[in-house]
């Protein structure tokens, strides 16, 4: 009877949206600070959000000269977050190494909330929000595939849905006890892997195609937007786990985490090469496409606001590499999370600010505008990682219970009260 | 009422034909881009704007909505020996399109340059302000849209709202346009510009002549930059820039017809186009004439 399956599944459906409302909306005082601070970060970001809406975007230090900037490095960060969280499914399904696999879902939630934060950061730069569906067809016109925004228009939702699909399919299917759809989940997972390589080179094809623009305009970009988004992805992602691992009951094997690190090593080791390369040609052969990157590194004239970035990011990379290569070091937990820090920062420098703002200074007849990003643009942006942030707490906080077999349909089992999980 | 249908596949129809009438309405109803707008859209969406408009200004406002005119290629050529640095060509471009006052928005970026170095944009300076032009020891290379025939800027527009006409005009649809300033990233000339916030022209100062393309009013989050002054152009009229100049610096033709100066200037002088290996292949000649 049809009839009566759909009436059952809404049933099921209404009993785990009861069951997760119920968990997301309990939790000990530090939950409790931890979604107030977020939530106060939503608040400010949108109102500063709201003025610029009503303001222009006059509001942010963006001008003619430097037309992108915090919002659309934030974004190009993320991009690479949410396509790392996702490249430990390689060591997890393709060799079935256990200790990686049970964290896999987490890398798909971790993509999913950056992935929100990519598609807000660019709502949030763009001068006409109202007419977004002018992206859209067959209501708009989107310019595939000549433009390789409409690429990346089309890529980022595609592993939006993907991953969405996969997380909740897994997740809902645990809760009512059942193993989920191996034929449907195996080749989506599978394919989730060159789609997350896939979103991460379209979007570095994004800048690499614009011969506008020489700091853009070379072929390792793409790789070294790869290795470093397989440094920063992991970074967050491990400091995750020993979060979860300490106020959980979920276990994490150490195995897994070294394993990890290990690959961090390795990867920061190709993005400080990819570095090195770049840094050669360029200050080898001198040639005037050599000002952005003198911009970045040594400033020119009188503009440096951008140099104390540039090198922390330099010190921040080499210490995470120093400290995830050799073993003794990674096994120790405090380095390692020194590590993890080392490596968020310094990829958030060089592939935020220091991607975009050299990209455009000095602009493309010559003139230097020191752009640095407003209080608004702070706000907004701080809004932004806070509704992600946001996000990805509320699905934690009921992917974990169902994971460890604590948040079950019950309907089977009247005494059995929801288990109550701390953080 | 009494309800007649409990058929659920009756009711199912009636949705889907409910969905079906509303996207249809959304798509063929709902603005669209002025690029595909067939000509009657066209005057109605034209004479929208003439309302529109002149209840803003308080004035009559034109506005036309002229094609390309067939056998015509346009072109422009700047002498760098002449051109004498004194901007008029910037504010008569100002006034002609309705460029925003405040804050200030314009097309053409005069950069001053040391005859030491030659044409090098990383020794130049846009915002050179003596008592007196020309001064010694510089010359002037004033820079606007190039009107490239290999267009960075409309290859990258997501939404297609910028676009090449067929006499080789690069338009912006200023209703399209969604503000993601790709396609200022992609300009390797500078030509384009942002309405970081709401333009602003005394009514008293705007440019009733209009085209639809060209001069009309802009509103706040969208790119726009030179058109040729399409709204003259193509009524056979030359550009503002071309006409304020006082030492005859401007040139401006059709590439297709022998007997221009265009022609002439191309053939017999020397010429050269900015940042050439970029393969953007400008419409846009520098030149010296002397």
């Amino acid at each position: 009877m049809p009839l009566n399956d759909s009436v059952n599944s809404i049933r099921l459906f209404s009993g785990f949206a009861r069951g997760s409302l119920r968990l997301i909306t309990r939790g000990n005082r530090a939950y409790a600070l931890w979604l107030a601070v977020l939530g106060a970060l939503i608040v400010s970001g949108a109102l500063a959000y709201a003025n610029q809406v009503r303001n222009g975007l006059g509001v942010t230090a963006m001008r003619d000269q430097v037309s992108w900037g915090f919002y659309i490095g934030n974004f190009t960060f993320l991009v690479g977050v949410a396509a790392a969280a996702v490249i430990l499914v390689i060591p997890a399904y393709i060799y079935s190494w256990k200790p990686i696999r049970e964290i896999v879902i987490y890398g798909e939630l971790l993509a999913i909330s950056a992935i929100t934060m990519c598609l807000l950061f660019v709502t949030v730069d763009i001068g006409r929000p109202d007419r977004f569906w002018h992206l859209i067809p067959p209501f708009g016109h989107l310019n595939f595939p000549r433009s390789i925004l409409a690429w990346d228009v089309m890529v980022l939702n595609l592993y939006f849905l993907l991953n969405f699909f996969v997380a909740t399919h897994i997740l809902y299917r645990a809760f009512h006890g059942r193993p989920y759809n191996k034929k449907i989940v195996a080749p989506l997972v599978l394919l989730s892997v060159p789609m997350a390589v896939g979103i991460h080179t379209v979007t570095a094809f994004l800048y690499n195609g614009l011969a506008a623009r020489p700091y853009w305009n070379s072929s390792i970009l793409a790789p070294q937007f790869l290795a470093s988004a397989f440094c920063s992805g992991p970074a967050i992602l491990l400091i995750v786990m020993q979060v979860l691992r300490r106020f959980t009951r979920f276990e994490i094997q150490d195995a897994a985490i070294r394993k990890i690190a290990e690959l961090m090593a390795y990867a920061m080791f190709l993005n400080l090469f990819l570095h090195g390369a770049e840094a050669f040609k360029e200050f080898y052969s001198n040639t005037q496409h050599l000002q952005f990157t003198r911009y970045w590194y040594w400033g020119l004239g009188s503009h440096h606001t951008l140099v104390p970035y540039a090198w922390t990011a330099v010190a921040l990379n080499l210490l995470a590499f120093g400290l995830f290569i050799s073993p003794k070091l990674r096994n120790n937990w405090v380095l390692l999370n020194v590590g993890c820090i080392a490596t968020y920062g310094g990829v958030y420098i060089e592939k935020g600010m220091g991607l975009i703002i050299p990209g455009l200074t000095p602009d493309a007849l010559g003139e230097i505008y020191e752009y640095y990003p407003t209080i608004t643009e702070l706000r907004v942006a701080a809004g932004v990682f806070a509704i992600g942030f946001l996000m990805f707490t509320l699905m934690l906080k009921v992917a974990v219970p169902i994971s460890l077999g604590e948040f079950q349909d019950t309907r089977e089992k009247p005494g059995e009260v929801l288990c109550e999980v701390p953080v | 009422m009494p309800t007649e249908d409990q058929n659920p596949s009756r009711r199912l129809f009636n949705i889907a034909a409910a969905g079906a009438a509303a996207s249809w309405v959304m798509t063929s109803c709902g603005p669209k881009r002025l690029y595909d707008a067939p000509k009657e859209k066209l005057r109605s969406a034209v004479q929208e704007m003439e309302r529109k408009y002149a209840a803003q200004a308080g004035r009559s406002v034109s506005v036309s909505e002229a094609g390309a005119m067939p056998g015509v290629q346009f072109a422009y050529a700047l002498d760098i020996s002449r051109c004498i640095g004194c901007r008029r060509c910037v504010y008569a471009c100002v006034a002609e399109n309705n460029q925003s006052r405040d804050p200030q928005i314009q097309w053409i970026r005069v950069n001053s340059m040391e005859k030491d170095k030659g044409v090098d944009f990383s020794h130049a300076d846009p915002y050179y302000n003596p008592a007196e032009v020309p001064e010694e020891g510089h010359f002037y290379v004033p820079v606007g849209c190039q009107h490239c025939e290999n267009s960075p800027c409309t290859k990258v527009c997501p939404t297609g709202a910028t676009w090449t006409e067929p006499d080789g005009i690069v338009v912006v649809d200023y209703d399209w346009c969604i503000g993601c300033r790709y396609c200022m990233a992609a300009c390797p000339y500078g030509a384009r510009h942002f309405n970081w916030s709401e333009p602003t022209i005394p009514a008293a100062e705007l440019n009733p002549n209009m085209h639809y393309l060209g001069n009309r009013p802009r509103v706040k989050g969208v790119v726009e930059k030179c058109t040729f002054c399409i709204q003259r152009t193509r009524a056979g009229r030359y550009p503002a820039c071309v006409e304020a100049c006082p030492v005859g610096a401007r040139k401006f033709g059709n590439l297709l017809d022998k007997d221009s100066e265009i022609r002439y200037i191309i053939e017999h002088k020397r010429i050269l186009v900015l940042k050439e290996e970029l393969n953007t292949v400008p419409r846009f000649f520098y030149f010296y004439a002397t």
